[in-house]
Formats: structure tokens, C-alpha cells, sequence
């Protein structure tokens, strides 16, 4: 027996506290792991947070409570457009109703108009949130030094007002309601593209493909493919939608003329492919992971394979199909580099009406704020990338409704 | 052996061989399954029972690699010619699983499914009942008809798999240890189901329990290794009750004392 040394009944004790403790040195290492994690993504919320609200110094030529009796914020599209009739020259309003007649506009760009041709708002300076909270006497004081006209005022630079509006020149005005429809059209097109070729593609690499070493090369690049840098799917979507195909990506086939091919549809057939490899890599895993013995009860009982397929791996790998689209789907909302290349508008006020219009999204938006020098531009920056989070959350959710409702299986 | 005359066979092998690549799994098959008639396979682990069996209905076209060689016949036709659809084969021949696998459907579906993709028209609730009843489960789920097949007991499964084989109305089943992972209970029940089955159809079952092989069967085919290859052959083919009582080959009577490996 001495051949095969096991600890002695004396130390047996002592050898499983050591094995206790080396347990417990890794469940510490886990968890500050974990630990890590949480605090860099609470930095990063924190951060955000931090710059789209705060103090903001500001001045107008003229006093809102001078024009009317209710904070304008509150007043109805009537009572906007009868102040722009009674504050601005005829010319002035004559040649505005010549650019877009007055009536049709929206409440938010009458708004917008109000602040900007007769308030005449000015914003001086913005300070963060951690400085409105904790160093109010300095802000304060710093305020009353530099511009002692200037209002001293709370403000949340994430507003209903943010999400309306169009693009403008002035930080004070400007939404995000062009780029939130740019990205949505963009995420749409690209999943619409995306999940049927990747769910097919998964499907004849899974059930179909012979293992040789034509398929085993093909499996081989798409999983290199999820690896390639943004920038080069950019290169490739120039190349291909906006230039090659630009008569179908333009419009010009269905009888649009007005644009060039850097379009929406060439964006999200960018980010389509983009996201192709990680569709289908996911549908893949989730195809293998249907049992074969539901597979082959249905070739038991007479099934071809493509009943087989449709009937029984389809519906039971649907849930881990919609978990790869998630994370198709937040790649495509959050990607800024291949729009760049693909030609994103920076500056656009009018809505997209279809694919085939020119477009910015979220993450051009973000950018071109940031890159500005002015702080207000950094507000409203900040302000956007949480309205960008909350996009992603959303459509993250839904996707996610929609894979448990799948998952209600038997 | 004994020879039933001719026409009463529902299914022949002829020098039925089965590859692996270049790996010879079964060897030299000659069978003639009898009509209505249960027949079991019986042998030690690994000797290709489950391979033979699967190559009634040809599942073992699954298999990449698979290759066979001689002919399996069902009325004069061999089932590996290439004008057969194994589609056509599948539907002709239907299997029950060594575990149970019910679709993750309901139980109504786990019947209907099948039947419809196979064309069938007309009442689709009788036949469903008709099927349950065939395999003696219609009195315990009848209530519970939309409800899933994965709520039912291992043994309840099972006997839904059966109850889905026999809508597709078959010639023959193939059961491969059917009742392996089930209780002694459910087993019973099993057992007393193939007894009804084989009014109706031939049963072809692979079983590694020689009580049960000796309590269901009609016929047994006996398989075992060649030492010097590893693939399987059947080596003695025979009523059961000869078989278990009064076996030609050493090697089978070896086996179904108890006295083998």
C-alpha cells in the first residue's frame, strides 16, 4: 500500500484547507475581475452622464418673459408662430415662408426659430455635472467675473427637444432626430440583408456541406472574416455599393435621380456585410446545438431534410439565431468608421424619406460633435450617445422579447 | 434453420455487408425477417446490432463515411439500388429510438406531424386517437392532447414514439433497445405493446436483454465479432426458443447461459 502515497489520516485535514485555499484565491481573482469590469463601465456611464447635463452661462437680446406671459417651452404651435409674426420684420418673415411656409413647419421648428431669431440665445459657457454639484460656488463666482450679463441656469441637454429636432449649427438647437432615423434605416437594411443570407448560409454550412476541403476553407474565412477591422468593410462598401452598383444603391434604377450612390441603401448593405460573419457564425452554433436525436425522429419518420430542417433545427435554433442578431444588430448601431468611408453626411436637416437618401447616424453625429471646440458641442455629444445607448438597449430588448417568446418551447 | 416458405418475408438480407470508410462493421449478412413476426438482435456490445438494424431504413446514410455492400430486399426490390428515395424507405420502415425523442411539440403534433408531411388527408384528430390507442397511451394523455411531450414520463415518451411510428403505418418497425432507458415497469408495458404491434406489423428489435429477447421475440439472430477483422456477423439465426434452448454454436450458447464476457 506505501506504493501509492495518499496523505496520512493526521494530515488529511491540512491538505484539504489548502486545496480550500487555493479555491478561494481564485474565486477572489474572479471576482475582482468582475469587479474591474463594473467599474470601468461605470466610469464610462459616469462620464457620459457627467457632460450632457450641468450649469450653462448664457445670454439673450431678448427676454422670454418680454414676449410672453408662459415659459415658451410650454406654448402651442399657434402661439410660436403668431410671436415669430409679431417680433420679426415682414422681410425677414417673408423670406423664411418663402423657404418653407410657416404653417406646415413643426412645433419644434418654430420653437428653434424663436430661440434663435428673437431671443437671440447665446451660450457662453457649460460646466460639467460633477462641477454644477459639488463646486457651485466656483462656478458661480466664475460666472459673475467673466460675464456678469450672463444667466446662470441647470440644464439637461438631453430633452424631448433633442430627440425632435434636426441637425443645426447652433448646439442650442440641435437634435438628433435626423441621426436617430439614419440609424434605425441603416440597422434595419443591415439585419434585412444580413439574417436571411447568414441564416441561409448557416444552414447549407451546417446540414449540407460535405467536410471537404472547399467547405472546410470557406468555414475557415468566415471565421477570419468577424475579424476584420470596420474600416476595411468600409473600403469594400465604397468600392462595391457607393461606386460599382451606384445605379441601384443611387436610386437612379427605381427613378430617383437627386443623389449619388452614398445613400442609406449603401450604408447598410455595408454594415449588412459587416455583420454577416458574426450572423452566421452564431445561427451556426445554434444550429449545432439542436440535438440530433429530434433530427433523426424526423428522418424516422419519413422527412426529407429539408422538412427536417424547416420544421425541427429551424424553430428550436431560433433563439440562439435572435442572440446572434442582437449582437449583429448593436455592431451595426454603433460601427462610425465605414460611414465615414461610405460618405455619411455630417451635416443634414431633412429627415431621410427611403433608402435612397443621403443620411448621418449616431456615431457620425457623435464624432463631428466631439471633434468641435466648443463645450456646448461636447454637451450635446454626450447627450447623443446616451440617446445611441438608450437605441441599443431598446433594440436589444426587443430582440431579446422576441427570443424568449421563441423560447417557450416544450 | 428454419425455413418458412417463400413470400412470408418481409425483408432479406443477401451477403449484406456495412463500411465504415475502409472499416468493415458488418460482415456477411443473410436474414429473412418473417411477416408479423418480432425478431431480435441480440449479441455483445460493439458487434454492429445497432449498424445492422439502421440499415434497414437506411439511417446509416447519415453517416458520411457509410458504405454497403450485397443487398437488402423488401418484395424483390433492393433498398440500396439507385432508383430508391431512402425517404420512401423511412416512410415504408419506421424506427423507435434506444432513447426516447419526442419532437419538442406537443403531443397532438409529435403524431400529426409526421402524417402530414407524408400527405396524409382525412381525419387528422381520429388518426392521431387511433395511434395513441395502437400504442396503449391514448387513456393517460387524452386529456392532455396540447400539452408537451416532453411533460410525459420516460416510458410515456417512448410509447409516443411508437404511437408516432405506427401513424405513418409502416411494414415494419425497427426498435433499437427501446426500452434500454426505461424502468422495469415501462419496460413491461413496452413489452406487452410489441405483442399487440406484431398483429399488424413486423418488428425488428435490437436488445442487449436476452430475458426480454427471450420474452418478446419469435425469432433471434445471434451476433458476434470476428476476432481477427472486428466487424459483426450473425452467426446463428434461429426460432428463439432454439436459440435459448438448444443453440448450434458454441459461441451462442455461451453467450445466452451467461458464461461470455
Amino acid at each position: 500500500m506505501t506504493k501509492f502515497n495518499y496523505p496520512k489520516e493526521q494530515d488529511l485535514q491540512r491538505y484539504v484547507d489548502a486545496r480550500y485555499r487555493t479555491a478561494w484565491v481564485w474565486q477572489v481573482i474572479f471576482l475582482s475581475a468582475l469587479l474591474l469590469a463594473i467599474l470601468s463601465l461605470s466610469a464610462l456611464i459616469l462620464d457620459v452622464v457627467d457632460g450632457a447635463f450641468g450649469y450653462v452661462a448664457y445670454e439673450f437680446k431678448k427676454d422670454p418673459l418680454t414676449i410672453s406671459q408662459t415659459p415658451i417651452d410650454d406654448l402651442e404651435k399657434e402661439e410660436l408662430l403668431a410671436i415669430l409674426q409679431t417680433n420679426l420684420s415682414k422681410g425677414a418673415y417673408g423670406k423664411l415662408d418663402k423657404e418653407k411656409p410657416m404653417e406646415t413647419r413643426s412645433e419644434a421648428d418654430l420653437y428653434n426659430l424663436v430661440l434663435e431669431r428673437i431671443i437671440q440665445i447665446k451660450t457662453l459657457e457649460t460646466f460639467s455635472l460633477s462641477d454644477s454639484l459639488f463646486r457651485k460656488a466656483e462656478v458661480e463666482a466664475r460666472v459673475q467675473e467673466k460675464y456678469p450679463d450672463a444667466r446662470l441656469e441647470f440644464r439637461s441637454w438631453l430633452t424631448p427637444r433633442f430627440l425632435t429636432s434636426p441637425m443645426s449649427s447652433r448646439a442650442e438647437f440641435a437634435g438628433v432626430r435626423t441621426a436617430l432615423f439614419g440609424s434605425m434605416w441603416l440597422v434595419g437594411i443591415a439585419i434585412a440583408f444580413a439574417l436571411p443570407v447568414g441564416v441561409g448560409a448557416a444552414i447549407y454550412l451546417q446540414e449540407y456541406a460535405r467536410k471537404n476541403f472547399i467547405n472546410t476553407i470557406i468555414q475557415m474565412n468566415i471565421n477570419n472574416l468577424a475579424g476584420v477591422p470596420s474600416i476595411v468593410y468600409g473600403m469594400l462598401g465604397l468600392a462595391i455599393f457607393v461606386r460599382a452598383l451606384e445605379a441601384f444603391t443611387s436610386g437612379a434604377m427605381f427613378g430617383i435621380t437627386d443623389t449619388n450612390g452614398r445613400t442609406i441603401m449603401s450604408a447598410g448593405l455595408t454594415m449588412g456585410i459587416l455583420v454577416l460573419p458574426l450572423v452566421i457564425i452564431n445561427a451556426q452554433e445554434a444550429i449545432k446545438a439542436v440535438p440530433d436525436s429530434i433530427r433523426q425522429a424526423a428522418y424516422g419518420v419519413g422527412a426529407t431534410k429539408w422538412q427536417t430542417v424547416w420544421s425541427h433545427v429551424l424553430p428550436n435554433a431560433l433563439p440562439g439565431i435572435l442572440t446572434g442578431s442582437i449582437l449583429a444588430m448593436s455592431r451595426a448601431v454603433g460601427e462610425t468608421a465605414p460611414l465615414i468611408i461610405v460618405g455619411a453626411s455630417t451635416f443634414i436637416s431633412i429627415d431621410p424619406s427611403g433608402p435612397f437618401s443621403k443620411f448621418t447616424a449616431l456615431p457620425i453625429q457623435i464624432y463631428q460633435w466631439t471633434a468641435r471646440p466648443q463645450g456646448e458641442f461636447h454637451a450635446i455629444a454626450a447627450a447623443a450617445i446616451i440617446v445611441l445607448l438608450a437605441l441599443l438597449l431598446t433594440l436589444n430588448a426587443t430582440a431579446i422579447l422576441l427570443r424568449n417568446r421563441f423560447q417557450q418551447r416544450f | 434453420m428454419t425455413q418458412p416458405e417463400n413470400g412470408q418475408y418481409a425483408i432479406e438480407t443477401n451477403d449484406l455487408s456495412i463500411f465504415y470508410g475502409k472499416f468493415e462493421a458488418v460482415k456477411d449478412v443473410n436474414l429473412k425477417i418473417e411477416k408479423q413476426k418480432i425478431t431480435a438482435i441480440i449479441g455483445p456490445s460493439g458487434c454492429g446490432k445497432s449498424t445492422l438494424l439502421r440499415a434497414f431504413n437506411r439511417m446509416n446514410d447519415f453517416v458520411p463515411t457509410s458504405r454497403v455492400e450485397g443487398e437488402i430486399l423488401m418484395h424483390g426490390t433492393n433498398l440500396y439500388s439507385k432508383q430508391i428515395d431512402p425517404v420512401e424507405v423511412r416512410r415504408r420502415i419506421g424506427m423507435v429510438f434506444q432513447k426516447p425523442n419526442p419532437f419538442p411539440k406537443s403531443i397532438y403534433e409529435n403524431i400529426a406531424w409526421g402524417a402530414r408531411i407524408n400527405g396524409f388527408k382525412g381525419d387528422m384528430d381520429e388518426l392521431v386517437e387511433q395511434s395513441l390507442r395502437g400504442a396503449a397511451l391514448w387513456d393517460e394523455v387524452k386529456d392532455k392532447l396540447k400539452q408537451s411531450a416532453y411533460a410525459l414520463s420516460g416510458g410515456q415518451q417512448q410509447r409516443l414514439c411508437i404511437a408516432r411510428t405506427i401513424a405513418i403505418q409502416p411494414e415494419i418497425i425497427l426498435m433499437d433497445e427501446p426500452a434500454s432507458a426505461l424502468d422495469p415497469i415501462s419496460t413491461l408495458r413496452i413489452e406487452e405493446l410489441m405483442q399487440e404491434l406484431k398483429k399488424n406489423y413486423t418488428i425488428l428489435i435490437v436488445t442487449h436483454n436476452m430475458q426480454q429477447a427471450a420474452r418478446v421475440s419469435d425469432f433471434t439472430a445471434m451476433m458476434m465479432l470476428y476476432e481477427e477483422t472486428r466487424s459483426g456477423t450473425v452467426i446463428e439465426y434461429d426460432e428463439t426458443k432454439t436459440i435459448f434452448t438448444r443453440p448450434k454454436d458454441k459461441r451462442t450458447e455461451d453467450y445466452v447461459t451467461g458464461r461470455f464476457g
